[in-house]
């Protein structure tokens, strides 16, 4: 099924792109987050379960979780 | 003999009927509570359709599979449940044509 | 027979995740693209679980497994973060 694999690099370089133009910094933390879920099944399609689950530990919840305390305690998001 | 690949296909495509549905919901509501809506309901029994499709192509794996299907039926309406309430504490208007709004009406009662 | 069917089934799904991209591209609010991303793993979780049965290997199966924890996790940090809290 290549075409699923090229539809899904399609998807991740758009949203990736528009996580960096977007304003809203909590928007960037959740495109992040489908990068990484993206980027996991594809890490998975290659046949790398270890790099997966280890993509998905990091991108699901330890980066949204850290950049939301980040921008709670900063303030950056009012 | 029953032709189990078949049947195992036909609910994977059920479910994923169901999955469609609900990204359609998704991506035509008007506000965030009725996508939450669609994109709650109609996407946890794709989930589970299509496991459970998944698992009658497989019946060896059918109680790993299952175990995750569980887990998303447990755990999806609590995310979804919270985020709801979350946006609408956070002022997320309604849409336009709303006429009830149960839980700021539970609010003032208290 | 059943490739098949199970092929149109994989269509219909990509179909569920170009809708999901395009809401998490255009939703006005943050808590919009949470529904947008939240729709996403609810897709790819059985995804990967189709990528174990075809490609035989069971270990597969354990991503899927890990990937619903852990966005689970995400969503309700998100729902917490919301509610000014975290």
């Amino acid at each position: 099924m290549i075409w699923l694999d090229a539809l899904v690099c399609l998807l991740m370089i758009v949203v990736a792109v528009t996580a960096t133009a977007v304003k809203n910094l909590v928007s960037a933390v959740i495109m992040v987050g489908v990068v990484s879920l993206l980027v996991s099944y594809l890490f998975l399609r290659m046949g790398a379960p270890d790099v997966a689950m280890t993509e998905a530990a990091i991108g699901a919840a330890l980066t949204t979780v850290i950049f939301l305390i980040a921008l709670r305690r900063t303030g950056e998001d009012r | 003999m029953v032709a189990w690949d078949v049947i195992g296909a036909l609910v994977t495509l059920a479910g994923s009927v169901f999955l469609l549905l609900g990204a359609i919901g998704v991506a035509r509501m008007p506000d965030l509570y009725n996508r939450m809506q669609a994109g709650t309901k109609a996407t946890t029994l794709g989930n589970l359709l299509t496991l459970t499709g998944l698992g009658i192509l497989m019946p060896s794996w059918l109680p790993k599979i299952l175990l995750i299907a569980v887990f998303v039926l447990v755990t999806n309406p609590i995310s979804s449940h919270a985020l709801a309430r979350a946006a609408h504490a956070a002022g997320i208007p309604l849409a336009k044509g709303s006429v009830k709004d149960a839980l700021d009406h539970d609010r003032e009662a208290r | 027979m059943a490739d098949t069917i199970l092929l149109i089934a994989l269509v219909l799904a990509a179909g569920a995740v170009l809708l999901a991209v395009l809401r998490l591209l255009r939703g006005p609010t943050a808590a919009d693209r949470a529904v947008a991303l939240d729709v996403m793993t609810l897709v790819f979780v059985p995804g990967m679980v189709a990528l174990a049965v075809f490609s035989g290997r069971k270990i597969y199966l354990d991503v899927a497994l890990v990937y619903g924890v852990l966005s689970f996790l995400g969503v309700m940090s998100l729902a917490r973060y919301f509610d000014r809290g975290i």
